[in-house]
């Protein structure tokens, strides 16, 4: 008796759910195509102003100030290219990849070593640098221009590639994801190497630090796109034009220096040029930095 | 944290671990230290001596003036008083006007890319993304272009029978622009008359300039990308379970965002606010790069300003002063903040359904969320000890 009554009522109870699905489903493709309609106009508005600087480093100066948001060029010119390699522009270029590369490579060696450290050896006063380096962490960095200038100035680093890299190599921020990630590790790996005698050093290297490749990539993402853009550190640490990074040399470029007037053309493909390797690096690791968190979506 | 390692293992190799513990920390010790803590003390000498940059600010010409360096800025009227007021005023309206675009179109950005149907979701990631690895100097060459007078912006609003304003040489404030144009001129009395740090409430009440809308517009096209993957992360953790319930209740899409996900998405707002709070009172590579603080100083910030004073103008008293003022501010601001949030975060059943937002626990898989370039020292402050201590 109950039973027949349960199955009589189940599926009415289905079939009065499936009709509200359908009537959602119905909705929801309607104010799908407007949300594709709002996200594509968006999404332009976002790329628009790079394809806007890519076609216009092919144009002519007069071209580029009449018709600024034609993505075809008049007559497709690279005198702009040209130009910008004539100019200091391969040194600006040379400096960025040095200190790029210096500062990239530096702090993944050195901010895993820490927090390999912090997180795995005992040591008198590791709460106390633990607590310095929260500390170091909260100054924001506009702030330490000047300090950073005066000790720069102060050992003699000034207008060195010692002074525009060394100092960039401090980044607490990187050791706290190493840290982070080392901790996630069971130390029971390292047990076996323990017993076998292999030294502290030998267990990082050999054992521990291949498992942080996730960890590792990570640092060497924000290192590499910090160090390539970063300007304001450049600024306070060279002066002579043979150190200009392409941060800087650009921040020349843009407020008139090289060209008088405004030779858009010349400006756009400096911009432009130095976004190609951020962007590369952005589409190797595309999948790392966008979809990071997807393994949490059950779909 | 702590506790849980400091569990005593067999002995034997603690000599040897202390040893390599400060040998593997060095490094990053030496180099803090030489380049974070020094600097700070250094400039706090700076800050309250009349060093003029020749010769180290050590040497015995150099004297100490107390608190005469803060006293110009703050309390004595004079040139520099009403250029810093000048320029806590622009950054002022560039922090009230960025943070609730940014965060409000990230979040925007984040549900409409997060919906399931949605084909082509890593397509549009990457457009709203892609701004915010960019170079800040590339983006402001960029922008400098397309805002020109005759430049793209404004031949698209004169299709739309729109005269765009000369963005980067009009001085006016866009509130005094919009009273002008209803016939108010002059300032009431009461306005003109008095005034705080140099210049009067009518100025600042100017709004900000074309330029610095510029500025303002350029902030929320590079950062909100950023926030937009926070958001997502923090919408894939909690999607599910609760939606689900959401619309077996027969809620509609609006009801469910607004009563179940906003709410569930409140760390993870204040987070953003946290990092908006502290990135964009830190403006400087812009401007440096596009205005140099003009047009008539509108542009001017506390960062760039402080830059200037020392570099340019040799005032290296006046400039560490400022930086310390603008850090002051900054962790004014973000405590302020912290208490506002302390007070309504009270979620304490359904907390079990989201981990907050990107950090500590899923540090190393997220490496979006340190990528806020200016910010990146306070997100990860957030994510530290409390948290794991919590845990």
């Amino acid at each position: 008796m109950t039973a027949s009554e349960l199955q009589h009522t189940v599926p009415e109870v289905r079939s009065a759910k499936n009709r509200r699905f359908d009537k959602l489903a119905r909705r929801s493709r309607y104010s799908g195509i407007l949300v594709y309609i709002a996200l594509g106009i968006l999404a332009l508005v976002y790329i628009y102003p790079f394809l806007i600087s890519i076609a216009n480093s092919f144009k002519l100066d007069p071209d580029a100030a009449a018709n600024p948001i034609s993505l075809i060029p008049q007559t497709f010119s690279t005198e702009a290219l040209q130009r910008l390699f004539e100019a200091d522009f391969p040194t600006w270029f040379k400096n960025s990849a040095i200190v790029t590369v210096v500062v990239t490579s530096g702090r993944v060696f050195f901010n895993s070593l820490a927090g390999y450290a912090l997180s795995r050896l005992r040591f008198p006063g590791r709460g106390l640098v633990f607590a310095l380096l929260i500390a170091v962490m909260s100054v924001p960095s506009v702030v330490l221009l000047i300090p950073k200038f005066l000790v720069i100035n102060e050992l003699g680093m000034y207008d060195t590639y010692a002074g525009m890299t060394i100092p960039l190599l401090a980044d607490a921020a990187g050791i706290f994801i190493m840290k982070n990630f080392f901790e996630s590790i069971p130390a029971s790996v390292e047990e076996a190497a323990r017993i076998d005698g292999a030294g502290v050093f030998r267990r990082f290297w050999s054992v521990v630090l291949p498992m942080a490749r996730p960890a590792l990539v990570t640092i060497f993402i924000l290192s590499f796109q910090g160090s390539w853009n970063e300007m304001s550190h450049m600024i306070i640490s060279t002066q002579s034009p043979e150190l200009f990074t392409l941060t800087k040399g650009v921040a020349q470029l843009a407020s008139g220096a090289l060209s008088a007037g405004t030779q858009y053309p010349i400006k756009l493909a400096a911009a432009t040029i130095m976004t190609i390797p951020v962007a590369v690096l952005f589409f190797i690791f595309q999948k790392k930095i966008m979809n990071s968190s997807d393994g949490a979506v059950k779909e | 944290m702590m506790k849980r390692l400091k569990k005593p293992k067999e002995g034997g190799a603690h000599g040897h671990e202390a040893v390599a513990g400060w040998l593997f920390i060095s490094p990053m010790v030496i180099i803090l230290g030489l380049f974070l803590v020094i600097p700070v003390l250094m400039a706090a000498w700076v800050s309250v001596s009349d060093w003029t940059g020749r010769g180290s600010p050590f040497a015995s010409t150099v004297n100490f003036v107390g608190t005469d360096n803060y006293a110009k800025l703050l309390t004595e009227p004079g040139l520099a008083q009403s250029d810093f007021g000048m320029s806590i005023k622009n950054n002022s309206y560039y922090v009230l006007l960025v943070i609730p675009i940014q965060t409000a179109l990230s979040l925007f950005l984040a549900v409409m890319v997060n919906r399931r149907v949605l084909k082509g979701r890593g397509f549009f990631r990457t457009a709203f993304y892609f701004p915010s690895v960019t170079s800040s100097v590339a983006i402001t060459v960029i922008f400098l272009f397309l805002f020109s007078t005759t430049g793209a912006v404004n031949k698209a609003l004169h299709a739309i029978g729109v005269n765009g304003p000369q963005w980067f040489s009009d001085p006016k404030g866009i509130l005094h622009m919009a009273l002008g144009n209803m016939g108010i001129d002059t300032p009431p009395a009461a306005l003109a008359g008095h005034g705080f740090l140099g210049n009067s409430w009518w100025q600042w009440l100017s709004g900000p300039s074309p330029a610095m809308c510029v500025f303002i517009i350029m902030a929320v096209f590079t950062t909100s990308g950023t926030f937009m993957l926070l958001f997502i992360s923090a919408l894939q953790n909690l999607q599910g379970e609760v939606e689900e319930a959401g619309i077996m209740d027969g809620a509609s899409g609006w009801q469910r965002f607004w009563h179940i996900t906003l709410p569930m998405l409140k760390p993870t707002t204040f987070t953003v606010l946290t990092l908006g709070l502290i990135g964009t009172w830190q403006v400087f590579d812009q401007i440096y790069v596009g205005t140099k603080g003009n047009p008539s100083k509108t542009t001017l910030t506390p960062a760039y300003l402080s830059y200037s004073s020392s570099f340019q103008n040799n005032q290296w008293g006046r400039g560490a002063a400022i930086a310390f003022i603008l850090f002051a501010i900054i962790v004014a601001m973000t405590i302020l903040q912290r208490i506002v949030l302390r007070d309504r975060k009270t979620l304490p059943k359904r907390k079990r359904f989201y981990r907050d937002g990107p950090p500590s626990a899923v540090v190393p898989a997220t490496p979006t969320s340190p990528l806020v370039p200016t910010a990146s020292g306070a997100q990860m402050d957030d994510s530290t000890p409390g948290e794991g201590d919590q845990r």
